[in-house]
C-alpha cells in the first residue's frame, strides 16, 4: 500500500504533542531530552547502535494483522451493527465505519482496524502529558494509533487523529512487544496519548495487561468521551487517567469539539469512584472557552463532584488545524483562570505550556512551599516524602513512587 | 501557487495551461447556457436560472436481470447527453463537456460493491464516447482500490489511455481545503491526476443522510468522510461540494440509475432495490439530487413504506445546498426543467 504520510514515527524530531495544546516546541524537547534517562532512552529510540529495531514493519501488505473483533458493541438486523464504546452510538452499516474512522462493519461484525498498529511512539516526559502528581520526573513509553472520535477544531495531532489507519504510515507494535520495550527503555509507564486512546480501545487493554505483568503501568491520555461500560473496566485495567476536558458548555462541545460535555463528566465522577488517578487539563481557547463563567463553573463542579484535590490544568492554545485564525491564549487568560479556580478552593491548579510560569510547581495546600519544582517538563527538586509534604506533613495525593 | 494564503489544492499547472483554461472558460460563459458549462480555474460559473435535468429510461436495458444491453444503454446515455445540451449528435454534446487534451476523471461510486455501483457497462459507455470526443486520458476512481475491484473494475495504476484507481494510490493533498463546517484534504486523484471530473453516483437511499446521490458522492474525494456522517450529514455534505478543487472541477453528473434503492442503503439490500432501467443527467448537482429523492419517496409510498422526513432522516443537505451560502444549484422544482427521453 503506498505510504501517505512519513509522520514521526521513531525518528529525532519534535514529537508530537499531548492533547490539549501541550506544544512541545524545539526548545522544550531540547531541554527535556537533557535529562541523563531521557537521553539514553532516545538514544535507543532513535537508532543507537545497540538498539534493535523497535516495531517491525507491517508483515503484510493489508490490514489483516491488525484487524480484531471490537469490543463493545451489538448486531442488528441486515448487517448493521451498533457501536457502544462512545456515547456517539454509531449505527454502521456494512462496509462502513464508524465516526473514528478506525472500527469497521464487515459483513455484521465490528472490527478495530488499529490493533498493534502504531503510528507514532516516543518517550516523553511524564510532565508533557501532562501528570504533574504521577511518577513525576519518570518517562512515558507513548504511542498512539490513528483515529479519534471527536473532531476538535484545535487539534494539535489531527493529521494522526483525523485520519483513517490507512492513510499514515505504521508499524506492527504487538501488545508483549510494546511492554518490553518500555521495560528495556526504563519507561516505569507506557502513555496511551496524542490521539484518542477510546478508539484504539482494545489495543490499549491488551497492552496495559501485558505490561503489568512486566511491573510498568500504563496511563490513559483522553477526552474521555467513552461510555460508562467501557470506562469501568479500562479503570480496572490503567493507573492513570488524564482527561481534556475541552471546554464547560454543552455549545463548545457541539461546536468545536462535536462531541458532548455530559458524558466526559459522567466519565470523571465514574474515574474518581474508581479511585483511578486522575487529573483534568483544560485548553484556554481566546473567544471560545475562556469566559469567567465557564471557568467558575467548572471549578465548582470539581470541587464537588471530584474533591479539591483533582489537579487541573489550564494550558494555553496555540493556533492549529481549523483554529488558526485565533491568537495564543493570553497568559494573563491563564492566571484569571487559575485566580477563580483557587478561590473556589481546588488545591491544584496549574498553568499549562509556559515554561517557566511560577504556577507550573507544585505548592503544598497548607504551608504554601513548594513541593515539586518544575520548570516545562523538567522537574527539580522534590519534597515530598511518605506522600506528604516535607515541611509541614500536609498529605499530597498522587503517586509518588513506583 | 506563489503566495497565496489558500492551500495548494489547485495541483501544479503551467502558466500556459492556466491562460488557456481561463481564455477558454471566458469564450463558453459567453455562449448560450443552454450548449454548455464549463468549470473554471479559480472562478465559479454562475448557477443558470432554470437547470435541466434529463431522464433518460428503457424498459428494455437489460439483457438478463443482473446484466445491461450495451448497445442500449450507450443508446440511452446519448440519449440523455443531447438533450442535456440540444445537441443533434452525442460527440458534439460531449465536446461542450470536455476539451480535447483534459484528462478526464470518472468518479464511480463502488461503497456497495458490485450489487449496487456506478455499473462498468455505463463507464465503458462513457470512456467510448469521450474518446470519440478526442480525449486520450482517463481516470477511474474512487476511494479505494479495493472498493473499484468489488464492484469488477480493473485496477489499471500506470500507462496512458484509461486507468483506474483508488485515492489510496496518491494519497491526498497535505494543506487543508476548507469551508464552511468542513475541513479535508482533498484526494489528489482529482487535485492532480484530472483537469476536469465526470462524477457517477448511484441513486440510493442512506441510513444517515438521507439519500446518496450526486453531491454525497463527492464525499469520496476527501479523507475523511467518517466525520460528517452526523446530524443527517449536514452541511456537511454541502460543505464538501464547495471546497474549491470539487466545485472547480466536476463539470457534470451522470446518475447511474440502473439499478436504484429505496432502504437500507448505503449498503446493497437487493430486497429493497428496484429496476429504474435510467439515467439521470445534469449539469446541477442539487437539482439532481433533489429529483432523485422524489424518484426514492416515490417508491416508497409505493410499496408502503414511510417517508424519509418521517423516518427522520429527510436530506436537509439538499436545501442546504441550494442556500445563498452554497449556491450550488436549485431544489425548487419551478427551475428545473426535467426533460425525459
Amino acid at each position: 500500500m503506498a505510504t501517505k504520510y512519513d509522520l514521526r514515527l521513531l525518528e529525532a524530531q519534535v514529537p508530537p504533542t499531548e492533547p490539549a495544546g501541550l506544544a512541545c516546541d524545539r526548545r522544550s524537547f531540547l531541554r527535556a531530552a537533557s535529562l541523563p534517562c531521557l537521553a539514553a532512552c532516545a538514544g535507543a529510540v532513535i537508532g543507537h547502535q545497540n538498539a534493535v529495531p523497535l516495531f517491525a514493519a507491517p508483515l503484510a501488505e493489508d490490514d489483516s494483522q491488525f484487524v480484531k473483533e471490537a469490543r463493545f458493541y451489538e448486531k442488528q438486523a441486515f448487517r448493521k451493527i451498533k457501536c457502544k464504546l462512545c456515547p456517539r452510538g454509531c449505527a454502521i452499516d456494512d462496509r462502513e465505519r464508524g465516526y473514528c474512522g478506525v472500527r469497521e462493519n464487515r459483513g455484521g461484525t465490528y472490527y478495530t482496524l488499529v490493533h498493534s498498529r502504531v503510528v507514532t511512539a516516543h518517550i516523553d516526559p511524564i510532565e508533557k502529558k501532562p501528570f504533574f502528581h504521577f511518577l513525576p520526573g519518570t518517562v512515558a513509553f507513548s504511542i498512539a494509533t490513528a483515529g479519534c472520535n471527536v473532531n476538535c477544531k484545535m487539534c494539535q495531532n489531527w493529521d494522526i487523529s483525523q485520519v483513517r489507519p490507512e492513510q499514515v504510515r505504521s508499524n506492527y507494535a504487538p501488545p508483549e512487544r510494546v511492554a518490553v520495550l518500555a521495560q528495556q527503555n526504563n519507561c516505569p509507564v507506557i502513555a496511551y496519548t496524542y490521539s484518542e486512546p477510546v478508539v484504539f480501545y482494545e489495543y490499549v487493554a491488551d497492552t496495559a495487561e501485558a505490561a503489568h505483568r512486566l511491573g510498568v503501568k500504563s496511563v490513559v491520555v483522553t477526552g474521555g468521551y467513552i461510555q460508562q461500560e467501557p470506562l469501568e473496566k479500562l479503570c480496572r485495567q490503567v493507573d492513570a487517567i488524564k482527561v481534556d476536558l475541552k471546554g464547560y458548555s454543552e455549545k463548545f462541545y457541539k461546536e468545536v469539539v462535536n462531541g458532548e460535555l455530559k458524558p466526559v463528566l459522567d466519565g470523571l465522577v465514574t474515574i474518581r469512584k474508581h479511585g483511578v488517578w486522575n487529573e483534568i487539563v483544560y485548553l484556554v481557547i481566546p473567544t471560545l472557552n475562556d469566559s469567567d463563567a465557564e471557568f467558575h463553573g467548572l471549578a465548582k463542579w470539581v470541587r464537588s463532584e471530584l474533591g479539591p484535590d483533582v489537579p487541573v490544568h489550564f494550558t494555553r492554545f496555540h493556533p492549529e488545524y481549523l483554529l488558526k485564525n485565533l491568537p495564543p491564549t493570553p497568559v494573563e487568560t491563564l492566571e484569571r483562570a487559575k485566580a477563580i479556580a483557587d478561590a473556589e478552593g481546588l488545591h491544584y491548579v496549574y498553568v499549562g505550556n509556559v515554561p517557566g510560569h511560577p504556577a507550573e510547581n507544585t505548592y503544598c495546600p497548607k504551608c504554601r512551599k513548594i513541593v515539586v519544582e518544575r520548570t516545562g517538563y523538567t522537574v527539580g527538586t522534590v519534597h515530598i516524602h511518605n506522600n506528604k509534604c516535607q515541611y509541614c506533613q500536609q498529605p499530597i495525593p498522587g503517586v509518588w513512587r513506583a | 501557487m506563489g503566495q497565496d494564503s489558500m492551500p495548494t489544492h489547485t495541483g501544479k499547472k503551467s502558466r500556459r495551461s492556466f491562460l488557456r483554461q481561463t481564455v477558454t472558460i471566458g469564450g463558453a460563459l459567453l455562449a448560450d447556457g443552454a450548449q454548455g458549462w464549463l468549470g473554471s480555474h479559480g472562478t465559479f460559473a454562475a448557477v443558470p436560472p432554470q437547470s435541466r435535468l434529463v431522464i433518460s429510461r428503457d424498459p428494455n436495458l437489460r439483457s438478463t436481470p443482473t446484466s445491461l444491453d450495451s448497445a442500449r444503454l450507450i443508446n440511452c446515455l446519448d440519449r440523455a447527453i443531447q438533450a442535456l445540451h440540444d445537441c443533434d449528435s452525442p460527440l458534439e454534446a460531449w465536446r461542450k463537456v470536455v476539451r480535447p487534451g483534459d484528462v478526464v476523471g470518472l468518479k464511480v461510486n463502488c461503497l456497495a460493491g458490485r450489487g449496487n455501483c456506478t455499473r462498468p457497462e455505463l463507464v465503458n459507455a462513457i470512456c467510448e464516447r469521450l474518446q470519440q470526443a478526442g480525449i486520450k486520458e482517463i481516470v477511474i476512481w474512487d476511494r479505494l482500490n479495493s472498493d473499484l475491484e468489488s464492484a469488477r473494475f480493473k485496477i489499471v495504476e500506470r500507462g496512458s489511455g484509461i486507468r483506474c484507481f483508488g485515492n489510496d494510490v496518491l494519497g491526498f493533498e497535505e494543506e487543508l481545503a476548507t469551508f464552511g463546517s468542513v475541513g479535508s484534504l482533498v484526494a489528489k486523484t482529482l487535485t492532480q491526476a484530472c483537469d476536469a471530473v465526470i462524477n457517477l453516483p448511484v441513486l440510493k437511499d442512506h441510513g444517515i443522510a438521507g439519500v446518496t446521490i450526486a453531491l454525497k458522492s463527492m464525499f469520496g474525494a476527501i479523507h475523511n468522510p467518517n466525520k460528517y456522517h452526523v446530524n443527517v450529514c449536514n452541511p456537511y455534505v454541502a460543505d464538501v461540494n464547495m471546497l474549491p478543487p470539487i466545485r472547480q472541477k466536476v463539470r457534470l453528473h451522470i446518475c447511474d440509475a440502473t439499478t436504484a434503492q429505496y432502504e437500507g442503503g448505503p449498503s446493497f439490500m437487493p430486497h429493497w432495490t428496484w429496476p429504474y432501467n435510467g439515467l439521470l443527467v445534469s449539469h446541477d448537482p442539487v437539482a439532481l439530487d433533489y429529483t432523485g429523492w422524489q424518484i426514492i419517496e416515490k417508491k416508497r409510498a409505493e410499496v408502503g413504506m414511510k417517508s424519509l422526513q418521517e423516518m427522520k432522516r429527510e436530506p436537509a443537505y439538499i436545501s442546504t445546498a441550494a442556500d445563498a451560502q452554497h449556491r450550488l444549484g436549485t431544489d425548487d422544482p419551478k427551475f428545473i426543467k426535467v426533460v425525459e427521453v
